[in-house]
């Protein structure tokens, strides 16, 4: 894991968030700088979420939801997906590249997708690098890493 | 100030092989707000859960983050446990640290890293908890099932065995939907009548049960537990209290169309039962075919009415019913005749379709139970059936099977072979799917001892010359077209969704695919349901289907709604959605975007100004907590119960700084 990296994940509870489990459940190795957020519903992503997730100093963002016309909800994932079309939009007008912001439709039974995906946005957001574009115009929201010795007295 | 207690859990070597759970749990300590950290071999079990619940007391904590499995997994264990111990179970959260991380990663350094993030974000979380209470609504203990065929009996009877008053809607005159127009059933040839009318008559003899045929669903509003629905009674014509079904008016009405129970084989009157075992078994009038009213003259019904309950003012009479559930079981039709204009049907009068054929063999149907030529009365020595009229079509627009058709198909042929010894009885397929207890023994049969013959191919056209009727196909087993002179020639034609099933699901607010069938809550899981809660689904109208497996559903849905109306209130998870009516400026964007309808439109009194205005209300019955309408409200009005955006700001904030942990060997 490079040590500057981190991804924020916003994953909905039915679908995305438990194909993840799933990934867990059948040990599929993946590599560990997404964070993971559990929304009810890709529907419930509040576009400020996203934005406030690069404020606070993630190199990319993946949301995930249930595949179109599968939503748990009926049609959360619907407007969803008119939603990020909006915000990919968004993105590229205040100068985030587009490669950092990911929209995965992961059912709860591809766990193996999920890994996927989450080693794909790792290793494109490492070729891009850090995240620094706000850098000159916002104080580092982020702060230094912080060093935490074993647990092992 | 917030007491947050942390509790790491190894899950045995799940976890702590590549998790440093004391690095984990040493970390938590120095959060902000977290009062106590610790870990533990396994919190699930019951040491580890008085763990908890010592803990909860002893540091007097206001809030735990179990960091263990997926909240999918656990979390139900741990708020039962906060639970027991006083605490509001909304009050816990779990970092998931081991489907997301000790499981999926190898480096101690990461995943352990990770874990102390994850944990950082949840007990950011866990601050902004509110404590939360379950919703109870109560629950009115009546039924309302909609479709009086086999599928709305079964669930009718099965739900007042329970005690629980069910009130069905039949859209036509009587129940019995399309079983009272079949004659014998596959695959063990039992009279349909003989064993549907006894169902029919216990249901409607039953004090639980109340009827409303010939009316339609109005209006359906409010949510599970608490509907209220608006039925329209079609205006009768007839007062059913007054009459005794003497049927002197029916024999001297001089109007006759065409009647639909025989469809189209015999002529009823104006003034009509359907058929004779017809429940109830009094007669209502066309209100479309009556002289009275097309022409303004005649009256020979009311005239001769000996209990005077002929009305011709009559009016539609709305009716209002408050019930806990619905069960949806409306059936099916058949497809539209002039879809196969190559196949003649409609316009060839020995081309006929299986329903028909069914009415002919049906001894109380229009011939007696006598097969015959509808063009001259004769007895047909061959007679061809066609299998998959419509189903299996993609040029039809009905790409499905129909599932029925191979199995009444070989039960026709086989019942025209007993009927008509010499005859002849050829069926055209693509396949014969017979899958079903006893189905392919019956296909066998028909073909094995009644010599029925299998001609494996589609039919291209069927017409007619010189009176005679010729069915061209291929028979693609021996590679040849083959002609068929055909006496009569019977059409499976596809099942498709009931007319006006689209209607019936927007006003029932259940979804619908795009051949107009119901659709269920999960393919697999949840069969019997639809998404809307409360709502459920039983026989044709879901998809096609035989009678057995409408049976099965009526009950599986009969069950459920037992199941839903075994208690006097409901409890719902409370994580919905909430307005705060001082900042809603009744935009209404987030009733555009709720799916389930749960957006109302209230007036409200501004405590402190005395103002009122009007306000979007959340109905926590209604609201599932999908939090859809949250990114729509403009004035951030809404916030949705357990992922609040105060909550999420708190996981998204905790992101401040990585960590890295340091290893001291």
């Amino acid at each position: 894991m490079s040590d500057r990296l981190r991804i924020v994940g916003f994953l909905c509870n039915w679908c995305s968030y438990a194909g993840a489990d799933l990934a867990g459940t059948t040990r599929l190795k993946h590599r560990a700088e997404v964070r993971i957020v559990r929304v009810p519903c890709s529907g419930r992503i509040d576009p400020v979420f996203i934005l406030k997730a690069y404020e606070r100093g993630a190199d990319a963002v993946i949301v995930g939801g249930c595949h179109p016309g599968d939503c748990h909800y009926v049609s959360g994932n619907l407007n969803a997906r008119r939603r990020f079309l909006v915000i990919r939009k968004l993105l590229e007008f205040i100068g985030i590249e587009p490669d950092r912001f990911e929209v995965t439709w992961c059912s709860a039974a591809e766990g193996e997708k999920w890994a996927k995906v989450v080693n794909e946005v790792c290793d494109r957001v490492e070729a891009l690098g850090p995240f620094e574009a706000y850098k000159a115009i916002t104080p580092p929201v982020r702060g230094p890493v912080k060093e935490v010795t074993t647990g092992e007295e | 100030m917030a007491r947050i207690g942390v509790f790491v859990c190894w899950c045995g070597s799940n976890i702590a092989s590549t998790v440093d759970v004391k690095a984990v749990a040493k970390a938590a300590a120095s959060f902000p707000g977290v009062a106590h950290a610790t870990d533990y071999k396994y919190m699930c079990s019951d040491p580890g859960q008085n763990l908890i619940r010592e803990t909860i007391e002893s540091e007097h904590l206001t809030g735990l983050v179990v960091a263990a499995c997926s909240p999918r997994m656990h979390e139900p264990t741990f708020r039962r446990l906060a639970l027991e111990t006083g605490m509001n179970p909304y009050l816990v959260e779990m970092a998931n640290i081991r489907e997301h991380c000790s499981w999926v990663h190898e480096d101690k350094g990461e995943a352990t890293a990770k874990a102390i993030e994850t944990v950082r974000m949840l007990v950011e979380k866990v601050k902004r908890n509110s404590p939360l209470e379950e919703i109870r609504v109560p629950v009115t203990k009546k039924a309302l099932v909609i479709g009086g065929g086999v599928a709305g009996i079964q669930a009718g009877l099965d739900i007042v065995t329970a005690g629980i008053p069910v009130i069905m809607v039949e859209r036509s005159p009587s129940i019995g939907g399309h079983m009272a127009q079949l004659d014998e059933t596959f695959p063990t040839l039992d009279c349909s009548q003989c064993i549907l009318t006894p169902k029919m008559v216990e249901l409607s003899q039953h004090r639980l049960v109340t009827l409303h045929t010939f009316s339609e669903i109005d209006e359906v509003s409010g949510f599970v537990g608490n509907f209220k629905v608006k039925i329209r009674k079609k205006a009768r014509t007839v007062d059913h209290d007054k009459c005794t079904g003497c049927g002197i008016c029916m024999e001297k009405c001089p109007a006759k169309v065409s009647s639909e129970f025989d469809r189209g084989l015999s002529d009823r009157k104006a003034i009509y039962v359907p058929f004779p075992q017809a429940i109830p078994n009094k007669p209502v009038i066309d209100r479309s075919s009556c002289i009275w009213f097309t022409k303004g003259r005649c009256g020979v019904c009311k005239k001769l009415c000996p209990a005077e309950a002929i009305d011709f003012e009559e009016k539609d009479v709305i009716v209002e019913e408050q019930v806990g559930a619905i069960v949806v079981a409306t059936g099916y039709d058949l497809i539209d005749r002039g879809l196969y204009g190559e196949y003649g049907h409609g316009k060839i009068k020995d081309v006929i379709d299986g329903l028909q054929f069914e009415r002919m063999l049906s001894a109380s149907g229009p011939t007696g139970g006598k097969i015959v030529r509808p063009s001259d009365g004769a007895t047909p020595k061959t007679v061809v059936f066609v299998q998959c009229v419509g189903s299996r079509d993609d040029s039809k627009g009905i790409p499905y099977c129909s599932r029925i058709c191979c199995m009444y198909t070989a039960k026709h042929a086989m019942l025209y072979k007993h009927r008509v010894k010499d005859g002849k009885a050829y069926i055209f397929y693509i396949d014969v799917r017979a899958g079903g207890k006893g189905y392919e023994e019956f296909v066998k049969r028909a073909v094995d001892e009644d010599r029925v013959v299998y001609l494996r191919g589609r039919v291209s056209r069927i017409f007619e010359k010189n009176g005679t009727v010729f069915v061209k196909g291929s028979d693609t087993l021996s590679g040849q077209q083959v002609e068929i002179r055909a006496d009569l020639v019977v059409l499976a034609t596809a099942v498709t969704s009931s007319h006006g099933s689209r209607e019936l699901a927007q006003r029932l607010r259940i979804g619908f695919d795009q051949y107009g069938f119901f659709t269920e809550a999960h393919p697999k899981l949840r069969p019997v349901e639809t998404t809307t809660p409360g709502i459920y689904l039983a026989g044709a109208c879901q998809a096609p289907k035989d009678i057995p497996d409408t049976v099965s559903q009526a009950s599986a849905a009969a069950s459920k709604v037992i199941g839903l109306l075994s208690s006097d209130e409901l409890i719902r998870e409370p994580l919905v959605a909430r307005v705060d009516e001082k900042v809603c400026i009744a935009c209404f964007m987030c009733e555009s975007t709720c799916p389930y309808g749960a957006i109302e439109h209230v007036t409200w009194k501004d405590p402190e100004t005395r103002k009122e205005k009007e306000v979007a209300r959340v109905n926590p019955g209604i609201c599932e907590g999908c939090g859809a309408c949250l990114p729509v409200c403009r004035p951030k009005a809404l916030d949705l119960m357990g992922f609040s955006d105060e909550q999420i700001y708190g996981e998204i904030n905790a992101l401040s700084d990585l960590v890295k942990v340091i290893h001291d060997e």
